[in-house]
């Protein structure tokens, strides 16, 4: 017999269980659109089964690693051109403005703009990303070799004699 | 199974447990409180990459955990409400939301401060931050329902109702960093692996998210005490009490 709880525990459940079977199915269909950024082998190779590839003009936002030894600085502007790259194709991001203080070769970024050519992209606005990793200076030093230097500090010693190693 | 539970489903004596338990309750939670952000935001050795800034993680974090703990809370006491027509279990719902809105509102605002110095910008529409703003629209859903009806019994029952639907938004929302690409990283801190947050940096941030949950209970203790009189005004027993004294 089913009493009157009985049936309210069921309606209340099936409820839920609708109601999660619809988000779910369109979180599964919408999943492509909720990807904040494009990597650059997404960019390169095409997205999803379809291989869809964004078209040149469309604005799109790029994330990846910045290539080391890639960022190239203009003297007399504020212009900077940066490859990215995840796992495979290099992307080039051309970008005037002033960058975020975590910009840094190796670091991940995210960067929003036009793109140009099938691997340029002319941003707009360019982010930093950092991961979920947070440690002391001295532990960074001894496990990763990574020596961060304030900008202030950085002309100090660049001015000293070696070049310093906080890697900008 | 749950026949000892069946005594706390009377208004009386839940008014007197919340009675007894609210001084030790809030007691521990100032001090774990200021124990954990005076070491987090001051003692602590500054990170590597971000220096100082990172220190608002000990607000950050404990809020965002909060706002998805009172949630949970919430809905459990919200389902049971339903199913059950338990009525403290229903206040209990009333009494959460507030909480846990400010929890989710301290968690945005500290997130975007911290966002501005570090990503470069104060918001961005990724999947973790949209989920997040959807559960603080959650909660003043649940508020303003509560009291959109002129019957209260029945905005009680559609704000329970919106409670329980609602809990489908805190998967997406622990899970959004993983299941898409997004400018929040992932979590420093799971149950299973081994934490990516240096110790001298972990033991305040747990102390700090201890002290969250321990202050959401000693709120929940003042406003069911609250509601509870309110509701239960007309009552002998409330009517001995007032005029007891």
């Amino acid at each position: 017999m089913q009493s009157r709880r009985q049936k309210r525990l069921f309606a209340v459940l099936l409820v839920i269980g609708l109601l999660t079977g619809a988000v779910a199915a369109m979180l599964y269909a919408l999943q492509q659109n909720i990807d904040l950024f494009y990597t650059p082998s997404q960019l390169v190779e095409g997205l999803g089964k379809d291989k869809i590839k964004p078209q040149p003009g469309q604005r799109l936002r790029i994330g990846g690693m910045v290539v080391p030894g890639s960022v190239q600085r203009d003297p007399d502007s504020l212009k900077v051109s940066f490859d990215l790259v995840d796992t495979g194709p290099v992307v080039t991001v051309t970008f005037e403005g002033i960058l975020p203080d975590l910009f840094r070769e190796g670091q991940g970024i995210v960067a929003q703009g036009t793109l140009v050519d099938q691997t340029t992209i002319a941003a707009t606005e360019v982010l930093a990303k950092h991961d979920e990793e947070y440690m002391p200076p001295e532990v960074a030093e001894a496990l990763k070799g990574i020596r961060h230097v304030p900008p202030s500090q950085l002309q100090q010693k660049n001015s000293d004699a070696k070049p310093a190693e906080g890697r900008y | 199974m749950f026949k000892w539970l069946h005594p706390y489903a009377k208004p009386e004596t839940v008014y007197h447990l919340c009675g007894r338990l609210y001084p030790w309750l809030m007691a521990l939670a100032v001090l774990l409180l200021l124990l954990g952000n005076i070491w987090g935001l001051a003692f602590t050795p500054p990170d590597y990459q971000q220096g100082d800034s990172y220190r608002i993680i000990h607000i950050h974090v404990p809020s965002a955990i909060m706002s998805m703990g009172t949630y949970s809370a919430m809905a459990i006491a919200a389902f049971t409400a339903l199913v059950w027509q338990v009525k403290v279990a229903q206040w209990s719902v009333l009494a959460l939301a507030p909480v846990g809105a400010v929890y989710t509102a301290i968690a945005l605002i500290t997130g975007m401060a911290w966002g501005k110095p570090m990503w470069g910008t104060w918001w961005v529409w990724d999947a973790r931050l949209t989920s997040e703003l959807i559960l603080l629209f959650l909660y003043l859903g649940v508020i303003a329902l509560s009291g959109a009806f002129s019957d209260r019994q029945t905005g009680a029952k559609a704000a329970s109702l919106l409670a329980v639907i609602g809990v489908i938004n805190l998967p997406v929302i622990h899970f959004s960093v993983e299941w898409w690409n997004t400018l929040h990283q992932g979590a420093s801190i799971t149950k299973f692996a081994k934490p990516s947050i240096d110790p001298s940096m972990l033991w305040p941030l747990l102390i700090s998210i201890l002290a969250f949950k321990i202050l959401m209970l000693a709120l929940l203790c003042l406003r069911l005490r609250n509601a509870i009189l309110q509701n239960e005004q007309h009552r002998p027993w409330v009517k001995a009490l007032a005029g007891g004294h």
